[in-house]
């Protein structure tokens, strides 16, 4: 696959050819999901990431009370709520300040404390709430505002796509233009009216709000795939079985397509929290007495030089939720990429060519 | 060709008008601009009431409004565009004028800054892919992806200007840093270099010991307080700009080409001092602009007196060779301009700022002082933006020149002989440029857009700041004016990219679908 740079004259046994037998092997009789899965698992990108976003994910969602349909109270683990206004600390912390982070990752035979949360791990802000009860919050708005417009995005993206790849003529002529049309708007511009207007009405309208103009990218996407997977042999050879328009879409094409939907829903998800954390920021987005991580940026930032932390653990989070589904998404594209052959290493090129040799020699 | 180009104007003129009417619509109902005086206590709240109902016509209903709206805006067309007033009576126009200029010089370095980094690190990476190089720099571009913009602008305020300042008080590198720099310089481009062991360890001493032993004179001289590049740096410099671009352009085996770019060069270090008087004696953009122009007509010149076949990429050579050879007397004079800059009142020995456009206390009619405060209040925006942007450079010139690798035209000319600085540039990244360009001229009106955030973390007021006031004052005159200059640029740069790439790619006509 790779050309390098310099024609290198590597020995007849370890061509291409070589490398494509192990390749194939790989693969035998394993069906087209087990490929793609097999592929995924195998990115340890990818696979640290989703351990990553999955432990982020159920820590902050279990840490607080949570109110199930706002009827039955599931207890937290975390001893403070976003509302406690708990002491504020000083006397111990460095140059100063008041409520330091007590979390402390040194161990004692490095001088440190020892592992330990302490009372307030994340510190306090200025009067005294607990810091890690309200990134805890933070998080959980800002990962529910993305998953909302990750899932809206997702369904009107592919419904949009699917009718006007498949159906063309004036059905698609009609839904692009649409699609431009809400293009014309740009993302943050409708995001700031929308949020500046409705914010109040909560974080999930906003994000109701947002997934409904953040769709484009990906319908045109999928409109292209079926322009390509309708004209193939596999759907003529469907219809000419007799199968309906329905059938065709849902059991013949978007199968097919489902790799791009993927890899484009977890970027649209990534975009998704940079902007409602910097619509947060700028103060369009959710809005006090609400918490979100841009929010509790833009409270905290001028506190930088003082205390810091109040600036480094909201933004340490959004990035490694950011960092964490780019990083799965790139993983998805190598896994459903079928022109992407994973690397072979040079132990695996060796074995084979062992095994080659041995072959030969056993003939 | 103008059949498609009408046609295609003629649905974006459909487009903006529906989506203007719907967020001028939206705009108009989720809010009141009378909310404020209705529960005033002012003794004439009533005639402040009928005068702004008059002035902003409400009581003309939005829909119907829109279309008085719609009127002024169409007014382009006879050249006299009516904008409206904006609540405190001064010209939607006016303000837009004034913005305008503010926003496009915020994001321009920064995205011709972020366009060659990034295509120069995602073809390095496309070259060496699957390499340790192209490893860290997808966690690099992954990573400065997640980045949000507001968070980043904090980190470089601390670390690029206030702990920069205190550095400049008293210039001299610590001896960590100069290992530091030195280290990362030596793994940076010996991984760039590639090759054996052998060679990677040449490399990594080199650079490493050239970065270091650069940054300890540095340190030394106290260059940070009083910095100059001089004729002979300048010579040393131009020479090895011309060794490098012919190499990359056309190869260093093309003598006409390397002759030609070192005529360039060294005429543009000989004209050091003339242009140093010249500048001192006329210190404005006109002068330059008049340079930059002779100084092109003389590269043109000097490489078709060199060449004799084959002029087209000669001449292109060392057109670029002579332009960014001139542009360090340029930044030459900047820098000797550094000195008395710091000393001013307005600046006190701290130049980098962290908020605002220009320092309003400078009060000099010099040139060059005001020229190097812009680029002073530039500098952490356009690295901010730079950093943000460049990530999706490099993956998007990576996938594409991969992609473009492993066509078959690239496996023909290999096979015709061609050697491998050929197949690249001239066969592969050619071919690359095609997608990318069309990319650019999207995003570049986007980010026009979507200054917003950047505007605001950084106190500039341009367009994102006329929106913003527009949208908390409800302003809707002004939030429309906005909203009109952008999304009509979006479309715009949509229709240019459609026909740029038609006119790169001679496989796809436009004109045949929609």
């Amino acid at each position: 696959m790779a050309f390098s740079i310099k024609k290198k004259i590597e020995p007849a046994d370890i061509s291409t050819s070589g490398e494509n037998a192990i390749a194939n092997k790989e693969v035998e009789g394993l069906s087209q999901g087990q490929i793609v899965r097999r592929r995924f698992f195998r990115h340890r990108a990818a696979m640290i990431s989703l351990v990553t976003i999955i432990s982020i994910t159920v820590m902050v969602f279990t840490a607080l009370d949570f109110k199930l349909f706002g009827v039955w109270k599931i207890p937290g683990w975390w001893k403070w709520t976003p509302e406690d206004i708990p002491e504020l600390r000083f006397g111990d912390c460095p140059n100063d300040t008041v409520g330091c982070p007590t979390i402390s990752l040194r161990p004692k035979f490095l001088g440190g404390s020892g592992f330990g949360l302490g009372t307030h791990p994340f510190g306090q802000d200025d009067i005294g709430r607990d810091f890690f009860a309200l990134v805890m919050k933070g998080t959980q708005r800002s990962l529910s505002v993305m998953i909302i417009i990750g899932i809206i995005g997702a369904t009107i993206g592919t419904v949009v796509g699917a009718v006007s790849g498949f159906y063309r003529g004036k059905v698609d002529s009609i839904l692009m233009r649409f699609t431009d049309f809400i293009i014309t708007i740009p993302a943050i511009i409708i995001g700031s009216v929308v949020g500046y207007h409705f914010g109040n009405l909560g974080a999930t309208f906003l994000a109701f709000y947002l997934g409904l103009f953040a769709w484009t990218g990906l319908s045109r996407l999928v409109r292209g795939e079926f322009l390509t997977l309708r004209e193939r042999e596999f759907v003529d050879a469907a219809r000419v079985a007799g199968a309906s328009n329905r059938r065709i879409i849902f059991k013949h094409i978007l199968p097919n397509a489902v790799g791009v939907i993927i890899v484009s829903v977890t970027l649209l998800m990534s975009g998704a929290i940079l902007l409602e954390t910097a619509l947060s920021y700028i103060g369009f987005g959710v809005i006090e007495p609400d918490v979100s991580l841009g929010l509790l940026i833009n409270k905290y930032q001028d506190a930088f030089t003082t205390r810091p932390w109040l600036f480094w653990f909201p933004g340490l989070f959004i990035i490694s939720i950011a960092l964490s589904i780019n990083f799965i998404g790139d993983g998805l594209r190598d896994a459903f990429d079928p022109r992407q052959r994973r690397r072979i290493s040079k132990k695996e090129r060796q074995d084979s060519a062992t095994a080659k040799k041995l072959a030969q020699a056993n003939d | 060709m103008a059949a498609f180009i009408l046609r295609r104007l003629g649905v974006l003129g459909v487009i903006l008008f529906g989506s203007s009417f719907i967020l001028y619509n939206l705009a108009a109902i989720s809010a009141d601009p009378l909310e404020q005086l209705k529960f005033s206590t002012d003794p004439n709240r009533d005639f402040l009431i009928a005068s702004l109902t008059r002035e902003l016509q409400l009581d003309v209903p939005p829909p119907a409004r829109y279309f008085l709206w719609l009127k002024g805006i169409l007014g382009i067309f006879i050249g006299k565009p009516d904008f409206g007033t904006g609540r405190d009576g001064s010209l939607v126009i006016d303000s837009l004028a004034l913005a305008i200029p503010v926003t496009i010089r915020l994001v321009l370095a920064a995205t011709i800054f972020a366009i060659i980094l990034g295509i120069a690190i995602g073809v390095i990476t496309a070259l060496r892919q699957y390499s340790r190089f192209d490893y860290s720099m997808t966690f690099v571009a992954f990573l400065l992806f997640s980045l949000p913009v507001f968070w980043v602008a904090v980190l470089l305020k601390e670390y690029m200007a206030i702990q920069f300042n205190n550095f400049l008080q008293n210039p001299t590198v610590p001896i960590g840093w100069i290992i530091g720099v030195g280290a990362v310089t030596g793994i940076f481009w010996g991984s760039i270099l590639g090759g054996d062991r052998r060679k990677f360890w040449i490399s990594f001493v080199t650079s490493a010991a050239i970065a270091s032993s650069l940054l300890t004179v540095v340190s030394i001289t106290g260059w940070f307080a009083n910095p100059q590049l001089g004729p002979i740096v300048i010579t040393l410099l131009a020479v090895g700009i011309a060794f490098g671009i012919t190499q990359i352009s056309v190869g260093i085996s093309n003598r006409a080409a390397l002759k030609a770019s070192l005529t360039s060069a060294a005429l543009v270090s000989i004209s050091y001092f003339p242009v140093n008087w010249l500048f001192d004696k006329y210190p404005n953009s006109l002068t330059i602009f008049l340079l930059a122009s002779l100084n092109i007509a003389i590269a043109v010149f000097v490489a078709l007196g060199f060449s004799k076949i084959d002029r087209g990429p000669i001449v292109r050579t060392t057109v670029i060779t002579a332009f960014v050879a001139s542009g360090l007397l340029f930044v030459d004079k900047l820098m000797q301009t550094w000195k008395p800059y710091m000393e001013t009142d307005a600046v006190n020995y701290r130049p980098v700022p962290t908020v605002g456009q220009r320092s309003d206390l400078l009060g000099t009619e010099d040139w060059w002082m005001n020229s190097l405060d812009i680029a002073t209040h530039l500098f952490l925006p356009t690295l901010a933006l730079t950093l943000i942007s460049f990530a999706g450079y490099i993956r998007f010139s990576r996938g594409t020149l991969l992609e473009v690798l492993n066509q078959d035209y690239i496996r023909t000319a290999r096979a015709k002989g061609l050697n491998e600085r050929t197949v690249v540039m001239r066969h592969a990244f050619r071919n690359t440029m095609i997608p990318l360009t069309t990319i650019i001229v999207v995003d570049f009106a986007g980010v026009i857009g979507g200054a917003l955030i950047t505007e605001s973390v950084f106190g500039w007021s341009g367009m994102g700041t006329l929106f913003r006031q527009g949208l908390l004052g409800y302003d809707l005159n002004l939030l429309m004016g906005v909203f009109f200059v952008t999304a009509s640029l979006s479309v715009l740069a949509n229709l240019i990219a459609d026909l740029l790439y038609s006119a790169l790619d001679p496989r796809i006509r436009v004109g045949s679908g929609a």
